[in-house]
């Protein structure tokens, strides 16, 4: 199967009114289109099956420049429009990928474009921490923001009502009774049963795009490592390789490999992490403290090792500030091995409880078809039939030296996406073995070379959410002029509000912590 | 005297109950492999509840306040009905299992009333879940507690505990069932795994929790406490109306001493046994605790029949 057939399949169909220019930036094709063609563009795409993955904007000199990205087949493809600041209007691609609704809304809040036929288009990103009609994400927005003292509260975001004998609403958050990030849920109910679930996110902005503009390229890994802690790696990962691409750096193989590593490390602790978690919430807390030792076991080697828990700052455009001795592999492979054998039996306690069983199986139930249309990406969507690994469709180094065994389950409930990432960590701490057999003595970092202003690049990987998308254009002077990292999360917290519906209230929190979307990757 | 012992017996009752959270708490810390906090930490948290200042919604009505109070009173009150270490006594004579029934839910009617009044979905989700629930439960434990009162021919749990004493150690299987149906309500009365699960942070999950979400400072002490006491109140009752044996018959030191290190002892192995459940088990859910209290009261019925087609005649 060669993935570059749909593309000129896709170039074919086109109506002779779409004018495609085909640029090229490294290794993704980019097509530009004319304004009026973006809206129709979209329908095509959804008829060839295409995923919409990311949408941005970008402000430059008098224009704004938009962008979404397509996959198919493990094949990235830019679509790219201008259009003039002055009257900034678009057609909504929203209309045809409900995934592209909350991007559309963000970019509005963030530039001020407007989105023709937006399906909803209130506010998103804005709550009341700036003006309404200033737009931080323009160049003439100062990076200190305009602070309004303090935040007045947001009371009038108009929420989705129901209406009827016996309904009722609950809102929840964002100041939750545990400790977890900031995010609002809005449920209609009858009795328990949920009728409808409205998320308000947002909470956690933090302006990581604007803050992003002027920096240095290791300064903006650094920033790239914080966009959600805990995918410190994937993320800046991601940066890195959207740095490397622009400049023409190609990392040496040990730091390639020692990526992986790091990579694949992140994703065991997380998936054990949630495990626990997932168990912990219908109050099976065995599991969870079972999972949590050996998530703080495995974190402990991390420190060891690379000198920090969570594996922070450990990647740097260029390559990795981290080396593994002879020494090191032996304790890493030592772990595993022990690793192997506790999970089993762990495992089989969580298998052979039919109270949790009761509670795991058929409930917070994502159809393929919906999967697909909201196009969740990572274990949520593998757990839904969609079958996505970006190491396996566009494998990167040192993916491209191996074979991913991309798990996949099509019961779409919670005890799925339980299984979904127990089977992760398996293939995970095959990986981690595979890398450290492969290692090769050399350099770990290649020579940073400056890149040209106005170049490009576009870092896929695969964090442990799933598919990580970041973008980056460069300046002059080894600037940054424009960072999006499109978290996974992104993708996913919409599936959260169909998944739930049909579940009943007390169900929600499992729900919710079986698909567990990072609020602070969602909301930069 | 007898007055005297009762008194002391009911503070005792409500001296003991943090203690038995703490020896839950304990027990439970040791089954997830984990180092268990101190057996007094339960008297530690409630002493730190008083010393802060209690926070109350502006909506909050003079019912918030006094619900506390309420609910604390009316639970000691039910503990002065059941014998702890003794039998025979002035206060558990005045009053039968009923009026503790009745206490239960005056207490309940009270928590309820505050989880509505400050007018927070929560609140409000939590009255609606525990009165559902109890509106099951509550059947159930007469049911259990009807067959017997049915074998003792009295409604008075002194006399009923002195009853099953002078018979000695008869199997009876209408017993059997009323102490599986007993036990079921209890779990689901005390607000316990698999039907609530009160180290809970999930708002949403929430039963008992839920209505008390609003309380803090001595407000949320007293609350802690009565549910605490509420707690100890269905282990000993269990624990003396199955297994009465231990308990003091007369009223010297030695008798009373006796009485209490049994009652602790038994106290001990049931909550071994509530540790070892909650341990095992996953909350269930929500529209399954219907069932599970159906099961109770079928449970109990069952106990009834028995008691009637086998051990009546004789």
């Amino acid at each position: 199967m060669s993935s570059s057939n749909w593309t000129a399949d896709f170039l074919s169909r086109l109506s002779t009114d779409i004018t495609v220019t085909q640029i090229d930036i490294s290794s993704v094709t980019l097509w530009q289109i004319e304004s009026h063609a973006w809206q129709q563009f979209a329908e095509l795409a959804v008829q060839q099956n295409l995923r919409w993955a990311a949408g941005w904007a970008e402000h430059i000199e008098h224009r704004f420049f938009i962008n979404t990205c397509f996959e198919k087949q493990g094949e990235y493809l830019l679509l790219r429009t201008i259009i003039d600041a002055s009257n900034p209007e678009l057609p909504s691609q929203a209309t045809v990928y409900p995934a592209a609704n909350r991007s559309e809304r963000h970019t509005q809040d963030m530039f001020g474009i407007k989105f023709v036929g937006h399906p909803d288009d209130r506010r998103w990103t804005r709550h009341q921490a700036w003006i309404e009609k200033n737009y931080p994400l323009r160049k003439d927005f100062p990076v200190q923001g305009t602070p309004v003292g303090i935040t007045p509260p947001d009371m009038h975001y108009p929420f989705i009502k129901s209406h009827g004998a016996g309904t009722y609403e609950i809102p929840v958050g964002p100041v939750h009774a545990g400790i977890i990030e900031p995010g609002h849920f809005r449920f209609q109910a009858v009795g328990e049963l949920i009728l409808n679930l409205e998320e308000r996110l947002g909470y956690v902005h933090k302006g990581i795009e604007k803050i992003a503009e002027g920096r240095e390229p290791e300064s903006l890994a650094r920033l790239a490592g914080r966009v959600s802690g805990d995918t410190t790696v994937g993320h800046c990962w991601a940066a890195c390789m959207a740095m490397e691409q622009a400049a023409g750096v190609i990392i040496p193989p040990r730091a390639a490999l020692i990526r992986g590593i790091l990579a694949e490390r992140e994703r065991v602790a997380n998936h054990m992490g949630d495990i626990g978690a997932i168990c912990n919430d219908v109050a099976f807390v065995f599991a969870q403290m079972q999972f949590s030792r050996l998530r703080e076991l495995w974190q402990r080697t991390n420190a060891t090792v690379f000198g920090h828990r969570l594996l922070m700052d450990k990647i740097i455009p260029g390559g990795v500030v981290c080396d593994l001795s002879d020494e090191s592999c032996a304790l890493i492979k030592k772990e595993i091995t022990e690793l192997r054998k506790e999970l089993t039996e762990v495992i089989l306690a969580l298998d052979l409880n039919s109270s949790l069983e009761d509670r795991l199986y058929t409930a917070g139930f994502l159809s393929e078809e919906i999967a697909a249309a909201f196009g969740t990406v990572g274990y949520v969507g593998r757990a839904s039939g969609q079958d996505k690994d970006v190491r396996r469709d566009a494998p990167y180094a040192p993916y491209d030296q191996v074979t991913v065994k991309v798990t996949l389950e099509t019961q779409g409930d919670i005890a799925s996406r339980l299984w979904v990432r127990y089977k992760e960590i398996r293939t995970a701490l095959r990986l981690i073995e595979n890398f450290i057999d492969r290692l090769v003595a050399g350099e770990l970092r290649a020579e940073w070379q400056t890149p040209v202003a106005g170049s490009e690049g576009l870092g896929i990987v695969e964090g442990w959410r799933g598919e990580i998308i970041s973008y980056i254009r460069f300046d002059a002077d080894n600037n940054i002029a424009r960072f999006y990292p499109r978290d996974p999360s992104q993708l996913n917290w919409p599936a959260l509000e169909k998944l739930v519906l049909n579940n009943i209230v007390p169900d929600f929190p499992v729900c919710n912590k079986s698909l567990n979307g990072s609020y602070s990757g969602n909301d930069l | 005297m007898n007055w005297l012992i009762a008194i002391l017996q009911t503070l005792l009752f409500v001296a003991l109950a943090p203690l038995l959270a703490g020896w839950i708490k304990c027990c439970k810390c040791r089954l997830q492999n984990r180092k268990a906090p101190s057996l007094f930490q339960p008297y530690r948290d409630l002493i730190k509840l008083t010393h802060k200042q209690p926070v109350v919604s502006e909506q909050a009505s003079w019912l918030f306040i006094k619900a506390p109070y309420i609910i604390f009173s009316a639970t000691v009150l039910a503990a002065t009905v059941v014998p702890l270490i003794a039998v025979d006594l002035p206060t558990s004579a005045s009053a039968d299992v009923i009026v503790m029934v009745g206490f239960f839910a005056f207490a309940r009617f009270f928590l309820a009333l505050a989880g509505l009044d400050v007018g927070t979905a929560f609140g409000g989700m939590g009255s609606s879940r525990e009165m559902t629930i109890s509106s099951l439960a509550e059947p159930a434990m007469l049911m259990a507690i009807f067959t017997l009162t049915m074998t003792a021919s009295t409604t008075n749990l002194s006399f009923a505990i002195s009853h099953v004493l002078n018979e000695g150690l008869v199997l009876r299987p209408s017993f059997v069932f009323a102490l599986a149906a007993l036990t079921l309500v209890a779990i689901a009365e005390t607000g316990r795994i698999p039907v609530d699960n009160p180290s809970t942070h999930l708002e949403l999950t929430m039963i008992h929790e839920a209505m008390i979400l609003e309380y803090s400072g001595r407000h949320l002490a007293l609350i802690e406490w009565a549910s605490q006491l509420k707690l100890m109140l269905y282990g000993v009752l269990i624990a003396n109306i199955f297994f009465p044996w231990g308990i003091a018959e007369t009223f010297d030191v030695q008798a009373l001493g006796y009485g209490l290190l049994a009652i602790m002892g038994k106290l001990a192995v049931l909550a071994i046994f509530l540790a070892v459940a909650e341990t095992l088990f996953a909350k269930m859910r929500l529209f399954r605790v219907q069932e599970y209290l159906s099961f109770a009261y079928l449970l109990g019925l069952l106990g009834l029949l028995s008691h009637i087609i086998l051990e009546a005649s004789r």
